[in-house]
């Protein structure tokens, strides 16, 4: 294959991936826009295979090993994306992101490996560049997954002088990049490659529950940017393209995610930075609560005129999408008006809410966003939040100083009553106390979502 | 290839990155996400490309790793947005 067709191809999977990330802008194309973008990824790989690079031949070196290695990543890839649940979708991703992260790392250093002294100082800075941050995805998104799995606490890992050693640990990070453009060897090379992933770590440990899908999307976008790192050594018009176009893109959706959570984008960055040990825990009190049985709740809902929902992660956990899905249709059919309020975060991840009710075959036009349905529940009888607890919390309207304040909120404080439906009297994801778990017109449900729906379905039911 | 050709298609790819998703609504952030980072494991190219001209063990070892994890970053990729933008057909009533 000539060498300008093996470009026009790639050419072709650089617009296949543009119209990818525009089909998957808008919810009619979203799914053939993914499509596009398999199939220019597919053709972006087979031609590889049919042209042999200069000083290379054809069929490739060690095609064996290599199409063994593709068989092996499809082996582990795809059941992985199969059977993942919908709630731990959100950690795959992030997981996904690293190996990517990690895979443009490893490509960096073999290409030092193999230029040796003969790389120009363009490239080994381009280099440098991709080993740094590479890593750093790498070992950032494995600590997002470890958070968002639970293996590890979600709250804001802070330690003493955390700061100066995570600054301290970046200037290293730098001083070692000149250290390696300056004296070529493998050996700062693989320092290089360690410190990165150390920054990487203690990068993210600082950044709180809440704010871990802005950072996976962040640490997407500095993958997007190695791809184009290394494109520009290895010589790919195709890489330069892709990388450049998931880092400009992943970093706009970055900043689109920290204001639908009303964070700033610097705040998140750089938190790590300025983070204090925050009194988040309160003091473990004794309060009343009121709590009710399902049939109270049955009773509630039955002489209510209009109803929202609002789902959380809770929801998801419980796998109770199709339960929630069913009391709706109930309360439909006794001609109460019934909402889902969906908070832009609720669960783990911009939209998981969205995906998870879809799931359910809930009719699209009950879902209503923050701005849609605040307004009502000024004239809602009764709000239902199930297993969501931040995305409520009036302490972030309240309360400055409080991890999620200035974060929008869905106002159920203002519906006549607010049922919860909780696992337990534990905070959620943030770590913060709810004020409106003891308002007196709070009723609490405890219990898994999905059992006390049932209960409630059969309870309603029944009247 | 010239480093100003080089550096015209970064900026221009900078500004079309920009623009395809500036009215992505927050329902299609996480598919959005997925989606561009199935986009990234085009790197299994370049991590093909270096296999082939390898010529250490340690390069190859490094490099086969290389085409492992950048497989599972596109395949897995892709598939997992599927699964999500699945779940979204036949709901607009």
């Amino acid at each position: 294959m000539s060498r300008t067709l093996y470009d026009l191809i790639g050419l072709a999977a650089g617009v296949a991936f543009i119209l990818a990330l525009k089909g998957l802008s808008h919810p009619k194309t979203a799914r053939r826009g993914n499509l596009i973008g398999a199939f220019g990824a597919t053709l972006a790989t087979l031609v590889v295979f049919f042209y042999a690079n200069p000083g290379s031949s054809l069929p490739l070196n060690h095609l064996g090993l290599i199409l063994g290695a593709m068989a092996i990543g499809l082996l582990i890839g795809v059941p992985a994306a199969r059977k993942v649940q919908m709630t731990q979708m959100p950690q795959l991703v992030a997981l996904f992101n690293g190996v990517g992260g990690g895979a443009a790392a490893l490509v960096a250093i073999v290409e030092y490996l193999h230029l040796g002294a003969g790389a120009t100082t363009a490239e080994v800075i381009f280099t440098v560049f991709t080993v740094i941050v590479g890593c750093v995805s790498f070992s950032g998104s494995v600590i997002t997954f470890m958070k968002l799995q639970e293996l590890m606490t979600t709250r804001p890992v802070i330690f003493p002088a955390g700061r100066f050693v995570i600054a301290g640990t970046l200037v290293a990070v730098i001083g070692v990049g000149g250290w390696v453009v300056n004296a070529l060897g493998t050996a700062p090379l693989l320092i290089l490659a360690a410190l990165s992933l150390l920054f990487g770590v203690l990068f993210v440990l600082p950044v709180g529950g809440a704010d871990v899908p802005i950072v996976i999307s962040l640490l997407n976008a500095f993958t997007g940017l190695t791809v184009a790192a290394s494109g520009y050594v290895l010589d790919s018009v195709l890489l330069i393209i892709a990388g450049t176009l998931v880092g400009a893109s992943g970093t706009i959706l970055t900043r689109k995610m920290a204001e639908a959570m009303g964070r700033s984008l610097f705040g998140t960055l750089f938190g790590a930075f300025t983070a204090k040990a925050q009194d988040a825990t309160g003091a473990a009190e004794e309060r009343p609560v009121k709590s009710g049985s399902p049939d109270d709740v049955a009773i509630l809902l039955n002489y209510a005129r209009r109803v929202v929902i609002v789902p959380g992660f809770g929801l998801a956990v419980a796998q109770a999408q199709h339960t929630v899905r069913e009391l709706a249709d109930l309360m439909i059919s006794k001609g109460i008006d019934v909402a889902y309020g969906i908070h832009p975060v609720a669960g783990r991840m911009p939209g998981h809410m969205n995906v998870l009710l879809a799931e359910a075959n809930v009719p699209y036009d009950q879902l209503l966003e923050m701005d849609e349905v605040n307004p009502t529940f000024g004239q809602t009888d009764v709000a239902i939040v199930i297993g969501a607890n931040d995305v409520v919390n009036p302490a972030a309207q309240t309360t400055p100083g409080c991890p999620i304040y200035g974060m929008p909120i869905l106002e159920v404080n203002h519906a006549a009553n607010i049922i919860f439906l909780k696992r337990s009297m534990r905070p959620g994801f943030a770590g913060i106390e709810n004020e409106l778990l003891y308002d007196p017109k709070t009723m609490l449900l405890f219990g898994d979502a999905k059992a006390s729906l049932t209960k409630v379905v059969s309870a309603l039911k029944a009247l | 290839m010239s480093a100003m050709a080089i550096l015209s298609i970064f900026v221009l790819a900078i500004f079309v990155g920009f623009e395809v998703v500036s009215k992505v609504s927050s329902t299609l952030h996480t598919p959005l996400m997925s989606g561009a980072n199935a986009i990234h494991g085009v790197i299994l190219v370049g991590a093909i490309i270096v296999a082939d001209h390898s010529e250490t063990n340690l390069e190859l070892g490094l490099a086969i790793a290389a085409i492992i994890l950048a497989t599972i970053n596109m395949v897995g990729g892709f598939v997992v947005t599927d699964r999500m933008l699945e779940m979204f057909k036949g709901n607009k009533k």
